[in-house]
């Protein structure tokens, strides 16, 4: 574990920052039990072993910072600010869900958050990511804008488009590449020849690459260049190195073909971000086991109590089909 | 009242919006210094600067997506296409992002651009920079779709367009910039979507045409007048909305219509609109609907060719004398 007490100086912050990342994974086991009991419509893409990225990055962020989310977002969605109610209704389909259960798990998003969205189209968000630097940079805010992405994502052209955009332009944004390793099924080896990093590089674009399951590493690094993005020294890119613990979604269960299981078992046992920063709020005297058992036990809590009440939560009315087509249009088949 | 041509009434919109609302920005390739190829733009980046004069490297989905999120996050972006060809290379952004976005946030996120390029064919520019690709966004819920077919709706069109909170795509014909037209000068010209323009009232038969095709639709009806035909010239003005009952009414009115429009005629807007007015109008009508769009064909660079492929006066009068006889009724 890296020691960055001179960035998160409050002990509120750490375990605010741990907080999020067990509220992540609890979300996310509560979503893949309501999938494998069949309550969930659809599929869903689980986050389970990279919260330290999102948390990391997030608890950087201002509320007015935005984000673009992926198609596996529910842990950015969390970490910007989401609340489990609504987010399980909108897993759910149900009409208190952020987006009246119109999106889905792969639309999952708290906007008054500065969530832009979780986007269905590998790297479809590069270019709104980038777009929402842009529009701070006319406007004279001082908001920057993380864009989200994996590693299966740079083999997108928008990627490299946007990137020389902004390089060109000194944009607010920084790419988070999430490098799990696998994009979907395929190993990451097999789809990106070259250095990912060295992508960004080609444009002038400051680079790093951080391990993904060390929350504090990740949370210290974005502090720094979040800071110097809001002064114009912007953009930047970082690859952040993690691991999905589930298959590409859920319903990817036999994947013994494209990684072992020993490779798995080896992520979670050894670097697991959760058990690395509960072990170092222990051992700097932060909280005690007890403290940490009570703060797991309350949010496992929550969440059960979010997912009583989304099962329980109505439908959207069949009449708002039509609606949200248009902002002015109430009813577009009217 | 003053003339100005189609290409100084769009340069109008642009700066009136851009005066008024500061969040208003223009970004495409060379629409700065040259002022787009057509020069539609000319002398704007002199009064508003390059921060919102934006000059891009040619990269289509990339400004695209930017246009996407910027409109997001409180700007209004003009996106400039500079051929309506390269649509194509926008798709992903402009139909799975800035279309459904308001949609998918269940009414949160609202995406308040606008997208102009051109269609039309005859400037022997052959398959890729010829293309009437309306019909593709049309296809599209969420995206609003406005077809100016002079100065007058090109300015007031436009203005729309820019205030309007959804997406909007707005084809300009590229051979019309140097047309003019009566445009008042000075106050605020907003046309409304949605709202179609009877050009020519008749008694014996309805021409509805798009962009340039209402100016088609104009000469064919002065063709069939010299015979004794009266056609009604409808302009939509925009196919998304679509001022459906005006057309409706008009068919029960004339009991024929041609419906002309430059995009290809399968799958095209010829047959959505020919199809509401013969599922609407059908006990009101002599025949039914006909389509005339352009020709199933990739547009080709010959002229000897490349005329045959859209539609003219005559070929739009021939088509009219022939429903008005009644010979279409029984067609094969």
């Amino acid at each position: 574990m890296s020691s960055a007490k001179q960035t998160q100086t409050n002990s509120e912050d750490y375990l605010r920052m741990y907080r999020q990342m067990v509220r992540i994974r609890t979300f996310e086991d509560n979503a893949n039990q309501l999938y494998l009991s069949a309550k969930m419509p659809g599929l869903t893409h689980m986050y389970s072993g990279e919260e330290a990225v999102a948390v990391g990055i997030c608890e950087a962020l201002k509320v007015s910072d935005k984000i673009t989310s992926t198609h596996r977002g529910h842990g950015h969605c969390v970490a910007k600010g989401a609340a489990f109610k609504e987010m399980f209704c909108e897993l759910l389909g149900k009409e208190e869900g952020y987006c009246r259960g119109k999106g889905g798990s792969m639309h999952i998003a708290d906007q008054s958050n500065g969530n832009l969205g979780a986007n269905a189209i590998v790297g479809g968000s590069m270019g709104i990511a980038t777009g929402a630097a842009f529009s701070a940079k006319l406007a004279g805010r001082d908001d920057v804008a993380v864009c989200f992405f994996g590693d299966g994502a740079t083999a997108q052209g928008l990627m490299y488009e946007v990137m020389n955009m902004a390089a060109l332009w000194n944009l607010p944004v920084i790419y988070a590449c999430e490098n799990n390793g696998y994009s979907e099924y395929t190993k990451t080896d097999e789809i990106a020849a070259g250095s990912i990093t060295a992508r960004a590089e080609a444009f002038g674009i400051e680079a790093h690459q951080v391990d993904g399951q060390d929350v504090l590493a990740v949370n210290t690094l974005t502090q720094q260049l979040v800071e110097r993005a809001r002064k114009g020294e912007g953009p930047f890119f970082m690859e952040l190195m993690t691991y999905r613990y589930h298959g590409h979604h859920v319903g990817d269960i036999n994947r013994e073909y494209y990684r072992s299981k020993d490779e798995e078992r080896d992520w979670k046992d050894n670097r697991d971000p959760i058990v690395r920063f509960r072990a170092w709020l222990v051992d700097e005297g932060i909280a005690t086991e007890d403290e940490i058992e009570a703060l797991n036990a309350a949010v496992r809590k929550d969440a059960e109590e979010a997912v009583t009440y989304a099962l329980d939560a109505p439908y959207p009315d069949g009449a708002e089909v039509d609606m949200h087509v248009y902002t002015d249009v109430p009813h577009a088949l009217a | 009242m003053r003339e100005i041509t189609l290409s100084q009434a769009v340069n109008e919109a642009l700066a009136e919006e851009m005066r008024r609302d500061e969040s208003v920005f223009i970004i495409g390739e060379d629409v700065a210094e040259a002022g787009t190829p057509f020069k539609v733009l000319s002398g704007l980046v002199e009064e508003f600067g390059t921060a919102r004069v934006v000059d891009t490297p040619i990269a289509e989905p990339g400004f695209m997506g930017i246009a996407v999120g910027a409109a997001m996050t409180g700007s209004r972006p003009v996106v400039d296409l500079m051929f309506g060809d390269f649509l194509f290379l926008v798709m992903d952004q402009l139909c799975n992002q800035a279309a459904k976005t308001h949609y998918m946030s269940g009414g949160k996120l609202n995406v308040p651009l606008v997208l102009r390029t051109n269609l039309g064919a005859t400037r022997r520019s052959a398959a890729q920079h010829s293309q009437s690709l309306h019909a593709l966004v049309a296809h599209i819920p969420g995206l609003k779709v406005a077809m100016p077919s002079s100065a007058l709706e090109a300015k007031g069109l436009m203005k729309t367009a820019i205030r309007d909170d959804n997406p909007v795509v707005i084809f300009e014909d590229k051979l019309m910039y140097n047309d003019k037209a009566e445009v008042p000068e000075g106050g605020d010209l907003l046309i409304p979507f949605g709202v179609a323009n009877v050009k020519r009232e008749g008694r014996d038969i309805t021409l509805i045409g798009t962009s340039s095709m209402v100016q088609v639709c104009e000469k064919a009806a002065e063709l069939l007048a010299a015979e004794g035909i009266s056609a009604e010239v409808i302009d939509p003005r925009t196919i998304v909305p679509l001022d459906e009952a005006t057309l409706v009414a008009s068919a029960k009115k004339t009991s024929r219509v041609i419906v002309v429009d430059e995009g290809h005629q399968s799958y095209g807007v010829t047959g959505e609109i020919a199809s509401r007015i013969n599922e609407k109008a059908f006990y009101h009508l002599d025949a039914p609907a006909l389509r005339m769009g352009a020709m199933d064909v990739p547009v080709p660079f010959s002229p000897a060719l490349e005329d045959l492929t859209v539609p003219t006066p005559e070929a739009v009068a021939e088509q009219a004398r022939k429903l008005c006889a009644g010979e279409m009724i029984h067609a094969a």
